[in-house]
C-alpha cells in the first residue's frame, strides 16, 4: 500500500519531470515559429538592402539596411574594444595572478556583479556621462556603453577556457625562459583559440541584441551612419520603435528586424556550441 | 654561456613591461567601472532628496513629475508583481526539469537540450517582446475572457510570462550544475540503503542542494527584475499599483526607459529617473552578491 | 669529494602553507654527469626538482629559504631576470606538454625567443637539436604538422629537443617516462646518457631500477629530507642509511 502509493508518486514526478524538459523545448519552437512566421513573408531583398523612406515611423517605403548596417558597425566596434580591454585582463588573471588564488577569486566575483547589472543601468550611466560632456546620441557612445556591458560576460568566458590550461603546460613554457607575456599571447591564446573565438561570437549576440543601453546612447534615424559622432539605427531598437506604427508597412519592417536579429542569434548559437564541441574532442587533456 | 644583455633581449623587456602595463589598466577599468556607476547614479539622483526623503519616495504612490511628486511605489509594486509572478512560473519548471535531465534522462537528451538553452539564453529582449506581443498578449485575452473578464491582454500576467521565459536557461543551467555536483557517493550511499531513487531524490540530493537552488532563485530574480524591454512591451505601462494578474503595470526599467526623452525638461525628473536606476542597480547587485556568497559556501561545504 | 659541482644547495627549506615539503637540503649535483633524485612517491623529489628553476615560484603560499648556488650565483637571492636564470636549465615533465603549434615550431620556439629569426639558421638549428634526440628521421618530412599529432613517445622527445633550443647547461627531468611505453623510455634513458657529455642530467625517479641503469650520483630523498647521496656504485652495493637499505629492497615504498 504504502509502495503502491510511492511508486505512483515516483511515475507522477517523472512525468511531471519529462514534460519540464518538453515544454521549455517546445516553447523555444514556439518562439522561433512566431517570429519566422510573422517576418519571412516581409524579407525582400529591398527590405534588407533600402533605408526607411518618409520617416521610419509612417513611411511606408524603404527596408531596414540602416538598422542591419548601424547594428553590424556597433557590434563590431564593441566587441572589439571589449577584446582591447578584456582579453589582457582574463590573461593577466590566469597567467601572472598564478599565485594569488585569493585576488584572482575577487576578481572572479566582481566580473560575476558586474555581469548581472541589467543593460538599462548602464545606459542610465552612459546617458548622465554624456550629458555632463554635452556629448550627442552617436555611434561612438553607443559602442563604448555596449563595449563596457559585454566586458564581463567576455573576460568570464574566456576566463573559462583560460582556466583549463594544464598546469603543466604553462610549467614548459616557463621553463623555456619565456616571459609571462610571451607564454601568454604565443602559448595560451593558441592553445584557447576556440574558446576563445566562441566568447567572441557569443559577446557579439550580446552586443547586437541589446536595446537597452542603445536607447540612450546611439539614438535612432533613417539614414546610414557615415560617421562615429552620427547617431544611428540599431536592430532592437528598429523593432522597439517600429512595432507600435499604425501603419502595416512599417510594422512590417519591425518584423523583418526580428527575422534577421533571431536568424544571426540561432546562426551565431549554434556556431559556437559546434566550434566548443568540436574542439572538446580533438583536446589533449 | 655567456648572458647576452643585447638591444633585442631589451626589446623583449620593454615589450613585456608594455603588456603589463597594459593589462593593469584593463583591470583597473573593470574594478572602477561598478563604483564609476554606483557613484555617478548616486551624484545625479541625490538633487531629489532636497525635498523628501528616501523613504517618502519609495513609498509614496504619486508620481506627478509636472508638480514635483515622485513617489515610485506603483513601479516598485509594478516590479515586484512581474518578478514574483515569473519567478513562481519559472523555478517549478526549472528545478523539475534540471533533475529530470540529471537523474533520470539519458545523456544524449542532455547533450540536445544545450543548444536548446544556449539559443534561449541568446535571443535579444527585444525579441522576446515582439514575440510577446505576437503570441502572449491574445492569450491572455483569452485566458481572462475565459474567467470573465475583458481585458486588452497588456497585463502583469503577459509581463511575468515573457520575464519566466527568459530566466528559465539561466535558473536551469544553474540548477543543473548544482545538481551535478551533488557527489555520487551520495546517491550511492543512499540508493545501497534500500532508497528508492525518487526518495533518493527527494530526501537526500534536494536536500544537498538546497542552498544551491535558493542561490538559484536568488539569482533569477535578480535577472528578472533587472530586465527591461520585454517587459516593457507587453506589461501595458499603466501608473497605478496593480491588483491582479490581468491588470497593467510598470514595472522600475520601464519607467527608466520610457522617459528618458523627456528627462532633462522637467525640474527634477532625470534626478528621479537616476534615482530608479540607482534602486534597480542596489537590488539587483544585492540579490546577485547574496545569491553568490551563498553558492560560493555550498560548494566549499561539498 | 665532488671535483666538479654544477649545482649547490646549502640550507633549503620549503614550505608551502603550513606543510614543510623540504626540510633542510643540502646537496652537491656535480657537472656533466646524470644525478638522480630517488624516493618513494610524495617525498618532496619534485618540489625540489622544481626549486632548481624557480618554477616553485608560481605556487600559491610557498616560503622558501636557503641557497642554490649555480655557477657562482645563488639564484634565490640575485637580482637578475628571472627568464635568464631558467634558461640555464630546460625541463622535461611528467607528461609531453608539446607547445600548440607545429612540430617546427615547438624546437624553434627557444631560439625565436632569443631573436634569432633567420629562416636559414632556424632551419639549421631546428634539424641539429632534432637529430640531437633522433627524431629527424621520423619528422623531417611533416616539420610543418602540429606536434599534437605526434605519439607520446615521440612528443616527449621533441619536448627534449626544445629544451635543447634554449641551449641550455642543466637538463632537469621530472619522472619523464612515467607517461611513456618501454620503448620509448629506453630512447629517453639512452638520449640523457648520450647528452651528460654536454649536459649536466638531474632527473627524478621513483623506479629503483631505472636508477640503477642510468645514474651516475645517486640523492636519496624521504619526507622532504636527504637521506643520502653519493656515487651510484658506492651507494646501490653499500648504502650507509637504514632507510636507503630499506628502500633498495623495497621495503618502504
Amino acid at each position: 500500500m504504502n509502495l503502491m502509493r510511492r511508486k505512483s508518486e515516483e511515475l507522477f514526478f517523472r512525468v511531471v519531470m519529462f514534460l519540464a524538459t518538453c515544454i521549455i523545448a517546445l516553447v523555444l519552437f514556439i518562439i522561433l515559429y512566431g517570429i519566422f512566421h510573422k517576418g519571412i513573408s516581409s524579407l525582400s531583398w529591398e527590405m534588407l538592402t533600402s533605408t526607411p523612406k518618409g520617416g521610419f515611423y509612417f513611411g511606408k517605403e524603404g527596408g531596414i539596411a540602416n538598422a542591419i548596417i548601424g547594428s553590424i558597425y556597433l557590434s563590431f566596434g564593441a566587441v572589439l574594444l571589449a577584446l582591447i580591454i578584456g582579453v589582457p585582463v582574463a590573461l593577466f588573471m590566469n597567467i601572472y595572478l598564478l599565485k594569488f588564488k585569493k585576488i584572482v577569486n575577487t576578481i572572479r566575483f566582481f566580473l560575476d556583479i558586474l555581469w548581472g547589472i541589467p543593460s538599462i543601468v548602464y545606459g542610465a550611466f552612459g546617458f548622465s556621462v554624456m550629458i555632463l560632456f554635452g556629448w550627442k546620441t552617436s555611434l561612438m557612445a553607443g559602442i563604448i556603453i555596449v563595449a563596457l556591458f559585454i566586458i564581463p560576460i567576455l573576460i568570464r568566458g574566456i576566463d573559462e577556457v583560460l582556466k583549463t590550461v594544464p598546469m603543466g603546460l604553462l610549467e614548459s613554457s616557463f621553463s623555456l625562459g619565456a616571459t609571462k607575456s610571451e607564454i601568454a599571447f604565443r602559448v595560451i591564446v593558441r592553445q584557447c583559440f576556440p574558446g576563445i573565438v566562441t566568447s567572441v561570437l557569443l559577446s557579439f549576440g550580446r552586443a547586437i541584441g541589446d536595446a537597452a543601453a542603445v536607447l540612450f546612447t546611439t539614438g535612432f534615424t533613417d539614414r546610414i551612419p557615415t560617421s562615429l559622432s552620427q547617431p544611428s539605427a540599431t536592430l532592437p531598437l528598429s523593432i522597439f520603435f517600429q512595432l507600435s506604427s499604425p501603419v502595416a508597412e512599417v510594422k512590417n519592417r519591425a518584423y523583418a528586424a526580428a527575422t534577421v536579429l533571431t536568424i544571426i542569434i540561432l546562426v551565431i548559437s549554434i556556431f559556437s556550441r559546434y566550434i566548443s564541441d568540436k574542439y572538446k574532442r580533438n583536446r589533449i587533456g | 654561456m655567456s648572458f647576452h644583455f643585447n638591444s633585442f633581449y631589451l626589446r623583449r623587456k620593454l615589450k613585456d613591461k608594455l603588456i603589463t602595463w597594459w593589462m593593469n589598466f584593463g583591470l583597473a577599468i573593470v574594478i572602477i567601472l561598478p563604483i564609476a556607476i554606483g557613484f555617478s547614479l548616486f551624484m545625479k539622483s541625490h538633487l531629489i532628496f532636497e525635498n523628501s526623503s528616501i523613504t517618502g519616495i519609495i513609498f509614496s504612490k504619486e508620481w506627478k513629475p509636472l508638480s514635483g511628486k515622485f513617489g515610485l511605489l506603483p513601479f516598485l509594486m509594478g516590479s515586484l508583481w512581474v518578478t514574483f509572478l515569473a519567478v513562481l512560473i519559472a523555478v517549478p519548471v526549472c528545478l523539475l526539469s534540471a533533475i529530470h535531465l540529471t537523474q533520470y534522462a539519458k545523456k544524449w537528451v542532455l547533450h540536445m537540450m544545450h543548444p536548446v538553452i544556449d539559443i534561449l539564453a541568446g535571443i535579444p529582449s527585444v525579441i522576446y517582446g515582439i514575440w510577446g506581443v505576437i503570441a502572449i498578449i491574445p492569450f491572455v485575452q483569452h485566458l481572462a475572457a475565459f474567467f470573465g473578464k475583458s481585458v486588452s491582454g497588456y497585463s502583469i500576467l503577459a509581463g511575468a510570462i515573457v520575464l519566466s521565459i527568459m530566466i528559465v536557461p539561466f535558473i536551469l543551467n544553474i540548477l543543473v550544475e548544482i545538481f551535478r555536483t551533488v557527489p555520487e557517493e551520495l546517491t550511492e550511499a543512499s540508493l545501497s540503503l534500500g532508497a528508492s531513487h525518487w526518495q533518493t531524490i527527494k530526501k537526500v540530493i534536494i536536500r544537498k542542494a538546497f542552498p544551491g537552488i535558493i542561490s538559484a532563485v536568488g539569482l533569477g530574480v535578480s535577472r528578472a527584475f533587472g530586465e527591461t524591454i520585454a517587459v516593457l512591451m507587453v506589461v501595458g505601462n499603466v501608473i497605478r499599483i496593480p491588483h491582479g494578474i490581468f491588470q497593467p503595470g510598470y514595472p522600475l526599467p520601464a519607467l527608466i526607459a520610457n522617459n528618458y526623452g523627456e528627462m532633462l525638461s522637467i525640474p527634477m525628473y532625470d534626478s528621479a529617473l537616476m534615482f530608479s536606476a540607482l534602486v534597480l542597480f542596489c537590488v539587483v547587485v544585492f540579490f546577485n552578491l547574496l545569491s553568490r556568497m551563498a553558492i560560493m559556501r555550498f560548494e566549499r561545504k561539498l | 669529494m665532488l671535483t666538479d659541482t654544477q649545482i649547490s644547495i646549502r640550507n633549503l627549506n620549503l614550505s608551502i602553507g603550513s606543510n614543510k615539503i623540504l626540510n633542510d637540503i643540502n646537496i652537491d649535483i656535480p657537472k656533466n654527469k646524470i644525478t638522480v633524485i630517488l624516493g618513494p612517491s610524495g617525498c618532496g623529489k619534485t618540489t625540489l626538482l622544481k626549486t632548481l628553476n624557480r618554477l616553485t615560484d608560481l605556487y600559491p603560499n610557498v616560503k622558501v629559504d636557503g641557497k642554490i648556488i649555480i655557477d657562482n650565483e645563488d639564484i634565490l637571492h640575485t637580482n637578475k631576470d628571472i627568464t635568464e636564470i631558467r634558461k640555464k636549465m630546460g625541463l622535461l615533465a611528467q607528461r609531453p606538454y608539446p607547445l600548440p603549434m607545429s612540430i617546427f615550431n615547438n624546437v624553434a620556439f627557444g631560439l625565436k625567443l632569443n631573436g634569432n629569426n633567420k629562416k636559414a639558421v632556424l632551419h639549421e638549428r631546428v634539424e641539429h637539436y632534432l637529430k640531437q634526440v633522433s627524431l629527424w628521421d621520423e619528422v623531417k618530412d611533416r616539420l610543418k604538422e602540429p606536434a599534437s599529432a605526434l605519439s607520446i613517445g615521440q612528443q616527449q622527445r621533441l619536448c627534449l629537443a626544445r629544451g635543447l633550443g634554449v641551449e641550455p647547461e642543466i637538463i632537469l627531468a621530472d619522472e619523464p617516462t612515467s607517461a611513456l611505453d618501454p620503448i620509448s623510455s629506453q630512447a629517453i634513458e639512452q638520449k640523457f646518457i648520450e647528452l651528460k657529455e654536454q649536459y649536466t642530467v638531474v632527473m627524478v625517479t621513483h623506479i629503483l631500477r631505472q636508477a640503477r641503469r642510468i645514474a651516475d650520483y645517486v640523492i636519496f630523498m624521504y619526507l622532504g629530507e636527504i637521506i643520502e647521496q653519493g656515487f651510484a656504485k658506492e651507494l646501490f652495493e653499500n648504502p650507509k642509511q637504514e632507510k636507503t637499505k630499506m628502500y633498495m629492497e623495497g621495503l618502504i615504498n
